[in-house]
């Protein structure tokens, strides 16, 4: 039977959303689950893993150095914790692909990156080519490590209440990393990744001024809000924003593609949205090839006209 | 200061992908292939630290089958001074790949290797983190910003959350991600020096790498595909099939 551990990402106390659905991929697995929560004082955020559906237990590694969450100071735990278990899956955030290879390399196991769908305990279905050729994968004899693609896994209940134990590890942590500052952007708006409805502005955008027409229509529907590349690459709004193949893969039940033409690489990032609404003055822009309902017209016309009647 | 690029040559990302018919892959003959874009970025942030002097010599190196040289050449006319190509041809997954980066990053006592942060064909985004964990020297993935200072490296990173900055003593390996740069288009002129610079052709037994046991990929199938929407007029239809949909 599979032992599985999880990794938390956590920031301010917080457990990060995408552990749940972590912990959904794993259920899939089947076997023991238990989370590991390194942190400087981790109990406020294993309280909260405790309380997920499926896990068995919740090992906390406290260690002032794992006050942030930095890679190489990580890695070399989490591979000593792993001895016990035959799978390590971690979320696929930007923590979990920075950090699991790191894992992997130091159990001298191969990876499988964004699993999307579990057939059994050693073989995954992965996306690659942007989300254009999907394979299915069997992991070689050994630790399968692994990281969980989130737009394919719906978060679990939180109906539980796993026991919590404080573990220690030997591991040398190195000094050579050292974490200077997090600049998070703060936003009153539903999060990108577990949104049910986001609103996302492209180029035709033409300026962070002229971006507030997508926060004003995003916030009257209660709709969190991405872009596409060129909207980032042109500076209208932040990088977190970025949805696609290199920024965040989303599932909202209602997406909008608003000035945006269709890219492989953005369409990668939307697959799995429900209903995908298109908005675009160009009638051959290939974003209608997969919209399941397309308006053609201008922009800064339409989006304003829908702001006021919905 | 000597660094490493990493440079993997795969279909380009314009290419609209085929799969095979009978689930044993994509069709990659006959298919446009370049440099994997990140390798790009990477290729611009070494030339631009060496022209802003922080750099002495840039290494380019791949791993792959004859027609990697081509990709070689390219990051030779970007401005690396000579290259290596590790001549495998086959399925060379990133933990091989890490350990042969690694051990040629110990031979050329290289101080810093930029890798992408993702090959565009197999998007694992694993190759460069590993690279690090195996030599057990710092990792700064995802870099969108990077400032080489004697023996460190001040790299913003590009996170879920916003930005990150991390501080990490040199060697280390950086990854790069998009808006780290916007990598130059290549010149005629540098594309004739380039002919002239050194290619050394090595093998994994060289270098005294064995391939790890990697994934075996047993199917390959196109992604299920959206069925055909509807096109509406106005707002008032847009409004109204989202009604009926349940969805407003
Ligand atoms: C390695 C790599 C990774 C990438 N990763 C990503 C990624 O993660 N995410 C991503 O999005 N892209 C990614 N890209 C970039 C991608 O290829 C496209 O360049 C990008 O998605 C284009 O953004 P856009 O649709 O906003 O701009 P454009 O392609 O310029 O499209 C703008 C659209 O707006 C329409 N338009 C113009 N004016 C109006 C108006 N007034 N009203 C209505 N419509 C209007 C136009 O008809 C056009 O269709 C990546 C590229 C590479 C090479
Ligand atoms: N065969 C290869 N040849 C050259 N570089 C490679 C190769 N495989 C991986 N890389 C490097 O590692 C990065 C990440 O690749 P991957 O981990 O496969 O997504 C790429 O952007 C390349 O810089």
């Amino acid at each position: 039977m599979a032992n599985i551990l999880v990794i938390a990402e956590h920031a301010e106390g917080k457990l990060n959303a995408a552990v749940s659905k972590t912990l959904a991929a794993a259920a899939k697995i089947g076997g023991d689950v238990h989370v590991a929560v390194l942190a400087a004082d981790g109990a406020a955020v294993a309280e909260q893993a405790a309380k997920l559906d499926g896990v068995a237990k919740v090992l906390v590694v406290n260690n002032a150095a794992n006050a942030n969450p930095v890679a190489a100071v990580l890695a070399p735990q989490i591979a000593e914790l792993a001895k016990n278990y035959s799978h390590v899956l971690f979320p696929g955030t930007t923590f979990g692909k920075d950090l699991a290879p790191r894992v992997a390399a130091k159990l001298d196991v191969a990876q499988v990156s964004d699993v999307m769908a579990v057939h059994g305990a050693n073989s995954f279905d992965r996306p690659t080519y942007a989300g254009n050729a999907i394979t299915t994968v069997e992991t070689p004899a050994g630790t399968v490590v692994a990281t969980v693609r989130l737009a394919s896994f719906t978060a679990v209940g939180a109906g539980g209440s796993a026991a919590v134990e404080t573990v220690s590890v030997s591991a040398a942590v190195p000094s050579h990393t050292r974490f200077v500052k997090l600049e998070a952007q703060k936003s009153e708006r539903p999060d990108l990744q577990s949104a049910n409805r986001v609103v996302s502005g492209g180029r035709a955008l033409g300026s962070s001024e002229n971006f507030k027409v997508i926060f004003d229509f995003a916030d009257k529907i209660g709709a969190g809000v991405g872009a596409s590349r060129a909207a980032v690459d042109s500076g209208y709004v932040p990088n977190d924003m970025q949805v696609g193949q290199t920024g965040k893969i989303i599932a909202p039940e209602l997406y909008f593609a608003i000035g945006i033409s269709g890219a492989i690489q953005h369409l990668a990032g939307i697959k799995d949205a429900r209903t995908i609404v298109a908005i675009n003055k160009d009638p051959e822009a290939p974003i209608f090839e997969v919209a399941d309902i397309g308006l053609v017209g201008d922009l800064f016309q339409v989006v304003p006209e829908l702001t006021g009647k919905v | 200061m000597k660094a490493l690029v990493s440079v993997k040559r795969v279909v380009d990302y314009n290419v609209r992908i085929q799969v095979k018919s009978d689930g044993s892959g994509v069709v990659t003959d006959g298919v446009k292939h370049s440099m994997n874009p990140f390798d790009e970025i990477a290729m611009e942030e070494a030339v631009r630290q060496k022209e802003k002097g922080k750099i002495t010599e840039i290494v380019a190196i791949t791993i792959g089958g004859d027609k990697n040289e081509e990709t070689l050449r390219s990051a030779l006319a970007f401005g690396a001074d000579r290259a290596i190509h590790i001549k495998e041809a086959g399925d060379v997954q990133p933990l091989t790949a890490a350990k042969a980066f690694a051990a040629v990053m110990k031979k050329e006592g290289a101080q810093v290797l930029f890798t992408g942060k993702q090959a565009i064909d197999d998007d694992a985004n694993q190759t460069g983190q590993m690279v690090a964990s195996l030599l057990d020297i710092a990792q700064a993935t995802f870099a969108s910003k990077v400032e080489l200072d004697g023996a460190k490296a001040t790299v913003t990173r590009e996170v879920d959350a916003g930005l990150e900055t991390l501080e990490v003593d040199l060697p280390a390996v950086i990854t790069t991600d998009l808006r780290l740069n916007e990598p130059r288009y290549l010149k005629l002129p540098d594309i004739m020096k380039a002919k002239k610079k050194p290619i050394e052709t090595v093998s994994f037994a060289d270098l005294g790498v064995t391939a790890a046991a990697g994934l075996k990929t047993t199917k390959t199938a196109a992604p299920a595909g959206r069925s055909k929407g509807v096109m509406v007029k106005t707002t008032d239809e847009l409004i109204a099939a989202l009604k009926g949909k349940g969805l407003l």
